[in-house]
């Protein structure tokens, strides 16, 4: 029961002292540009081998190879070829190269999930090519890329985590230091906001699912009874991707 | 390099441990997940609650379950239990949406006409569903198995001694041969393996190999050129 | 009209979908390219909005080879309907059927009303208008589908197999409802199907083909059904287990029409 108390203080102290404050802006920090510049990257690569069909194998092959890749390892391996004043951009190259494979699984994926001849029909209407992945794939596709985001995302957020190993800040910092230290109050407060974090960003890329799948539907008839649809074997294996290294 | 003739020796001892560590959490995960996901499958109520909470427990970054889980289990931080325990609680989270899926992709008419032969619920589980739920049960346990090998390296900062060792060493003392030698016998393990089970896969369920590729329809796919 | 010449399609895959096809197909007419399947008639119509591209020969429309048009814009002036309609699932039924028009760039206001004359042309209760394809059935899917093939008033409509996907009774309908067009709109159709007796309810002409694109007969409906060329004609069109061939048999003061197994197929009215 102490500890319960003791962690509630710890929290409520660094909240008020801002410094939790600070760890949580520094640990979004990272993840959100690091995301966004994978996405940057991963989309439009996702979208050309989705639309043309081509590269496929080496889609599938990048997002297999990708899980085995331990990302803890990635970041040190990373930071430890540069001077310490570059030690944050390594970061931010090890944090990209962890949420690319996600978000382009997620990319291609979505637009290979599409009915072949919807988009048949909309070149056969005169669409031109761009049109037809703009207006056609991109928006049916969204489901999935949305969730590609998401595992992406907790992915960096883990590994952000643990950027406090080479003093970059972020919410590990204090779990880190705590633990050889004992302050056990410090470590499970930390570890909690952590938590808390992840379950926050997971549960906003659930509302943007739902919105996302409320705004376009996707053509499955809404009139027949729901069977118990299958799982297309692959599609468990290429998004899910490892949040905790 | 001259990190890797002084000091290769290391390298079997951490590898086996890390091994070691790997396979309890996917042996229990595995064995955990199937009768969770079948009740997943089978019952809309707990399928909701299973995968919400298997969902939610995923979501949690892996240090923070290495600190969370000691308090709460009584345990010391710096101990293999809490890791075991911890990378245990990820393979069962991964594993039971795997087999809640893996059982709905068992075709329905194929369960009735088990059912109309004549087997009964436990035969047919065995004979029927287990076995044809195999290949989507396969692809689940190679995601867990390669993430779990993955995760053991983050053991090393609560002393749990693996290939992760090499990060943090490699780090501290600066070599980034050992940093870089430690990711690569990782992936190596964790590709071993991964291909080790679909060799298995194939084996054991010979009915699933994939057949020559459908033909999409040329008539369809000739227009991208125009 | 459009017309082919000599028109062969290769696939990569090897496959020789047609062969030396030449035919003229007449305007504001209905042509029907009925055959099994891998006959290629559903090749011989994509080439038409150039969906497939022929290995060789000419394709014309109105004189104007269409090698030389750019497939785009050739294929936003050609109405095209396939079967299980193609609908676009995210865009509602108006969007759908307003799809090419705003591709050509007019505006939405003006499009969307189009849509709705459109609507009722389809025989389409305007208040589906808002739906999305997903909660329309499959014969009120099909005649979005028309409606959006009819949108800029092409001289030309293709129409694969569209009734393939519906029921008999629907099908029906759809037939009446495309005849009734025709008499109001006398569009040129091309039209594809591997049913004989829709070919014969809808076509003016009616092109028989078996594998390779070869024609095996063409002409009008009473044309096949009065001479047909051989044996594959007679078996396809049913000839030969004696559906064709009807009796005549005097029932009070009617005449009843029996098919080859006595069973009666109709009445003879004056």
């Amino acid at each position: 029961m102490n500890l319960i108390t003791d962690t509630l203080a710890w929290i409520g102290e660094h909240f008020a002292s801002g410094e939790l404050w600070l760890r949580i802006g520094e640990q979004m920090f990272y993840t959100v540009i690091s995301v966004f510049i994978a996405a940057a990257i991963a989309v439009p690569i996702g979208y050309l081998i989705g639309h043309t069909g081509k590269g496929r194998e080496i889609a599938v092959g990048v997002a297999g190879a990708a899980r085995a890749l331990p990302s803890f390892g990635l970041m040190l391996l990373l930071v430890s070829l540069v001077g310490v004043l570059q030690r944050p951009i390594a970061a931010f190259a090890a944090f990209v190269i962890l949420a690319v494979p996600s978000i382009l699984a997620g990319a291609y994926s979505g637009l290979q999930a599409i009915d072949r001849t919807t988009i048949d029909a909309a070149r056969a209407v005169g669409m031109t090519e761009w049109q037809i992945l703009w207006k056609v794939e991109a928006p049916l596709g969204l489901h999935l890329l949305v969730s590609g985001l998401r595992a992406g995302t907790l992915q960096v957020v883990a590994t952000v985590t643990l950027a406090a190993y080479i003093n970059l800040g972020g919410l590990g910092f204090d779990i880190l230091q705590g633990i050889p230290l004992r302050r056990d109050a410090q470590v499970l407060g930390a570890a909690v906001i952590v938590i808390l974090l992840a379950l926050l960003l997971d549960a906003l890329f659930g509302i943007a699912t739902h919105v996302v799948d409320r705004v376009i539907p996707d053509g499955s008839p809404q009139r027949r009874p729901r069977r118990l649809r299958r799982a297309p074997s692959g599609r468990a294996a290429v998004v899910e991707a490892p949040t905790g290294t | 390099m001259n990190w890797l003739v002084n000091n290769y020796e290391q390298i079997l001892p951490l590898l086996l441990n890390h091994l070691r560590l790997s396979l309890l959490p996917i042996v229990i995960g595995f064995v955990l997940a199937i009768p969770l996901g079948w009740l997943a499958w089978r019952f809309r109520l707990t399928r909701g609650l299973l995968l919400t909470l298997a969902s939610l427990l995923y979501t949690i970054p892996s240090i923070a379950l290495f600190a969370v889980l000691p308090p709460l289990l009584g345990l010391p931080y710096l101990s293999e239990t809490n890791v075991t325990i911890a990378l245990t609680i990820y393979a069962v989270a991964l594993m039971s949406r795997s087999a809640a899926d893996a059982f709905g992709s068992v075709d329905p008419d194929v369960r009735q006409s088990a059912t109309a032969m004549g087997y009964s619920g436990w035969q047919r589980f065995w004979v029927v569903e287990l076995p044809l739920a195999g290949p989507v049960l396969l692809a689940g346990l190679r995601v867990v198995v390669v993430s779990t090998i993955a995760l053991v390296t983050v053991g090393v900062l609560v002393g749990v001694k693996s290939l992760g060792y090499f990060f943090t060493d490699g780090s501290q003392r600066q070599i980034p041969f050992e940093v870089f030698t430690g990711v690569v016998l990782t992936m190596a393990l964790a590709l071993v393996l991964d291909g080790l089970l679909v060799v298995l896969g194939r084996m054991v369920l010979p009915w699933s190999r994939p057949t020559t590729r459908r033909r999409r329809s040329p008539v369809l796919t000739e227009g991208a050129a125009a | 009209m459009i017309e082919f010449r000599s028109v062969s399609k290769r696939f990569a895959d090897g496959t020789l979908a047609v062969e030396e096809f030449s035919l003229q197909i007449p305007a504001h007419q209905v042509t029907v390219l009925v055959g099994s399947s891998g006959s290629g008639k559903t090749t011989v119509l994509r080439m038409i909005n150039r969906m497939v591209d022929p290995t060789s020969g000419h394709i014309e429309i109105d004189g104007e080879d269409i090698s030389g048009v750019e497939p785009v814009q050739l294929r936003r002036r050609i109405g095209y309907v396939m079967q299980n309609s193609g609908l676009l699932p995210h865009r509602r039924v108006i969007d759908n059927i307003a799809t090419v028009p705003r591709l050509t760039g007019v505006p939405k206001a003006q499009a969307h009303e189009r849509a709705l004359e459109l609507m009722d042309v389809v025989g389409l209760d305007r208040s589906l208008a808002r739906r999305y394809p997903n909660q329309l059935s499959g014969g009120q899917q099909q005649r979005v589908g028309v409606a959006r093939g009819l949108a800029v008033d092409p001289n030309i409509l293709l129409m694969d197999e569209p009734f393939g996907a519906v029921d008999p009774i629907v099908r029906s309908d759809l037939q009446q409802e495309i005849l009734r067009l025709q008499r109001e709109l006398a569009k040129t159709i091309v039209f594809v199907t591997h049913d004989i007796d829709e070919a014969f309810l809808l076509g003016d002409q009616v092109v028989l083909l078996e594998e390779g694109g070869h024609i095996v007969q063409k002409g009008t409906p009473e044309e096949i059904l009065a001479k047909p060329a051989n044996d594959f004609v007679s078996t396809f069109i049913g000839a030969d287990r004696g559906k064709r061939a009807l009796t005549e048999k005097k029932v009070g003061r009617r005449t009843v029409l029996l098919d080859a197994d006595g069973n009666p197929a109709g009445v003879l009215t004056p």
